[in-house]
């Protein structure tokens, strides 16, 4: 069976959900072999093998965190000459589908960049994309080369698939461009224990009707009492009222959640590009005109201030 | 000293008119209106105020690849501050993916002489935010992407890049490719005098031929991605609504439990 290449998105050994999702994508296909780099990419190996891995192929650097995008590009060469796989499988963040892009182009391949799904086909894995602003639908296949796919978080199950997992160091030469780009300071994101937004089954948003950032505790309560990650239209974050790391919508976070609760936002074409493709969508805006309604399997016409409360309360008895 | 700044802007479909695809399965331009995507407006912005602040002589020009319409999109840039457009237009170029993109704009960036080219996050309309990497990697220099904060100074670009895991500042040694968020500072709006003044700047117009690549390279029939098929995705149906009388928490709080979700 072919091999296909999964590159392993990890903090410090901890490897990242979409990662997992995406090995319950590569079983489709073929059988998956990760690619983890960087500091503590030995401690991903077991979490890998459970998921499916049949190899982890496994490279420490400092490169990796000092420069940009372009160490790991060479490493996923390296893994590629090492495997000739079936295709090249890269989660989809903003990292993600640079390292793919210019992967691609190296081994003289097409990418697909945020693909919500993927099968097998007779030419090649097919990849389903949700296109503008999740308004059209279109399936679609690498036709040159070795195909290199991005794939958006919670595009897939993460399924128990237990596999050998065997560790291989990976042998890597940095290109020249490696060193490129220095990364000369990191400050890492503070932790809210709040889950992380792309990979929640719950996010919960709030907009410019929350009307100002103390405000915002109200959405958190909520968060909080469903165990939901919290969100926000560009017009709070503009306003400075929650960090752009929140942001839901085409220049912010898409997420696709089984649950979606936005108060106080009117659904404008480029939040509904970061969101519409949500399981259920449920909305509280005081204006009953608004396009949010258009989307929603649930919404109440009503003052935030008055749902949304009522509703963290109901939600904590009925929890008990 | 100079410093010749290249930045890439695109033409695209206006994201809220009703954006489809074509028989051939690429973006059908002729039934909504373009326009300049309003990403790369913060890429405009980001090179004429690196052009204020720098002693160098400054030079921004603005590069499209795109139909004979994408002038539009090169005039309202012209009419932001910019001094000189090219616009790359070949029939051949129909239907171009994102790897034969990035080549073009490749060919036509060196053929204009460039320090710093300065791209947008992503288009609009593809969405993709690959093709800054992909020029990078095509004139082998560093890529600086994200940038929320950029400054030039030195032969030096510098900036902030905000990452999932946590927010990087990054270096890197002209020449290279930058491209900018839309966290980077409000683009400017062009002035009546920026568009009287953009109606006399030089557009240059380049075929395929002017830049050495063969038609065999690009366009739809040589794509290294082929589309199977689009379909519009299925309105969802309509949900309850109801109006808060006091209530509204509840009932929501109800239907949240009949999903299972409480
Ligand atoms: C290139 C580009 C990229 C963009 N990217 C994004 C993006 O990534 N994400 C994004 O969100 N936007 C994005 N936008 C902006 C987008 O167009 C909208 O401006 C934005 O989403 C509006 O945010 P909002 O819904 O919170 O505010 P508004 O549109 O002002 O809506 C506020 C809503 O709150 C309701 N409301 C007010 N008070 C209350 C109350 N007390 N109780 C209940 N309801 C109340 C109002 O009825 C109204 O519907 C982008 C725009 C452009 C041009
Ligand atoms: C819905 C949709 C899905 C697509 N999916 C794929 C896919 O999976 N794989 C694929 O290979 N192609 C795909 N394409 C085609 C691809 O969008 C185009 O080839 C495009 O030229 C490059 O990608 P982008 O628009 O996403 O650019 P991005 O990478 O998002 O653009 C980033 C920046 O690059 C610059 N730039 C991009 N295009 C141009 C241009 N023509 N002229 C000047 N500057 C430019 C701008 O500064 C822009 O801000 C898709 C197109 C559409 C409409």
């Amino acid at each position: 069976m072919a091999e296909v290449l999964v590159y392993v998105d990890h903090v410090d050994g901890a490897v990242r959900k979409p990662t997992l999702e995406l090995l319950t994508l590569a079983r489709r296909i073929g059988e998956p072999v990760a690619v983890a780099l960087g500091s503590g990419a030995g401690d991903t190996a077991a979490t890998l093998a459970e998921h499916g891995a049949v190899k982890v192929l496994t490279h420490e650097a400092a490169e990796y965190a000092d420069y940009l995008v372009v160490p790991k590009v060479d490493a996923l060469q390296a893994a590629h000459e090492a495997v000739s796989p079936a295709a090249v499988l890269v989660p989809s963040s903003a990292e993600g589908k640079e390292i793919a892009a210019r992967l691609a182009l190296r081994l003289g391949s097409g990418v697909i960049t945020d693909a919500v799904d993927l099968e097998a086909g007779d030419e090649g894995p097919v990849a389903t994309q949700s296109v503008f602003a999740a308004s059209y639908t279109t399936k679609s296949r690498v036709s040159k080369g070795t195909p290199v796919i991005t794939v958006k978080p919670n595009s897939a199950a993460v399924e128990a698939a237990p596999a050998a997992g065997a560790v291989e160091s990976l042998s890597v030469t940095f290109s020249e461009q490696a060193t490129g780009t220095k990364v000369t300071g990191r400050t890492p994101r503070e932790s809210t224990g709040r889950p992380e937004l792309t990979e929640a089954a719950i996010v919960v948003s709030g907009g410019r009707g929350v009307n100002g950032a103390e405000n915002f505790a109200i959405i958190e309560a909520l968060a909080d009492s469903l165990g939901a990650a919290v969100g926000a239209s560009r017009a709070a974050v503009d306003a400075g009222w929650y960090p752009h790391t929140n942001q839901v919508g085409q220049t912010g976070k898409s997420v696709s959640p089984q649950l979606y609760i936005a108060n106080g936002i009117s659904g404008a074409i480029q939040h509904r590009a970061g969101m519409q493709t949500s399981k259920t969508i449920v909305a509280v805006n005081k204006d009953a005109e608004a396009p949010i309604f258009e989307l929603v399997d649930f919404g109440v016409v009503g003052d935030l201030f008055d749902v949304v409360p009522q509703l963290t309360e109901e939600v904590k008895a009925r929890k008990g | 000293m100079s410093l010749r700044i290249v930045v890439t802007v695109k033409y695209v479909p206006d994201a809220t008119g009703d954006r489809h695809f074509a028989d051939d399965l690429t973006v059908d331009r002729d039934d909504v209106d373009g326009l300049l995507s309003e990403l790369d407006e913060y890429a405009v912005e980001q090179a004429l105020q690196i052009a204020e602040n720098s002693d160098d002589d400054v030079e921004v020009t603005v590069l499209t690849v795109g139909p004979e319409d994408a002038k539009d999109a090169l005039r309202k840039a012209l009419s932001m501050g910019a001094d000189k457009a090219i616009h790359v237009e070949d029939d051949d170029l129909h239907g171009t993916d994102a790897i034969g993109t990035s080549l073009v704009l490749a060919k036509a960036v060196e053929k204009a002489g460039y320090d710093l080219v300065v791209s947008g996050m992503a288009s609009t309309d593809g969405t993709m935010g690959v093709v800054p990497a992909l020029l990078a990697e095509r004139l082998g220099v560093p890529q600086v992407t994200l940038l929320s904060e950029v400054n030039v100074e030195d032969g030096k670009v510098t900036g902030r890049r905000d990452g999932d895991a946590a927010s990087e500042q990054l270096e890197a040694s002209l020449p290279a490719v930058v491209s900018v968020t839309d966290q980077s500072g409000e683009a400017r709006y062009p002035s009546f005098k920026g568009i009287m003044a953009a109606k006399k700047k030089p557009v240059e117009s380049w075929d395929l031929s002017d830049l050495d690549i063969d038609a065999d390279e690009v366009g739809l029939e040589n794509a290294y991605t082929t589309v199977e098929s689009a379909s519009e995705r299925p309105a969802r149906t309509a949900g309850t609504i109801v109006k808060d009388e006091g209530e509204g928490g509840k009932q929501l709080a109800e239907f949240l439990a009949s999903q299972k979700f409480i």
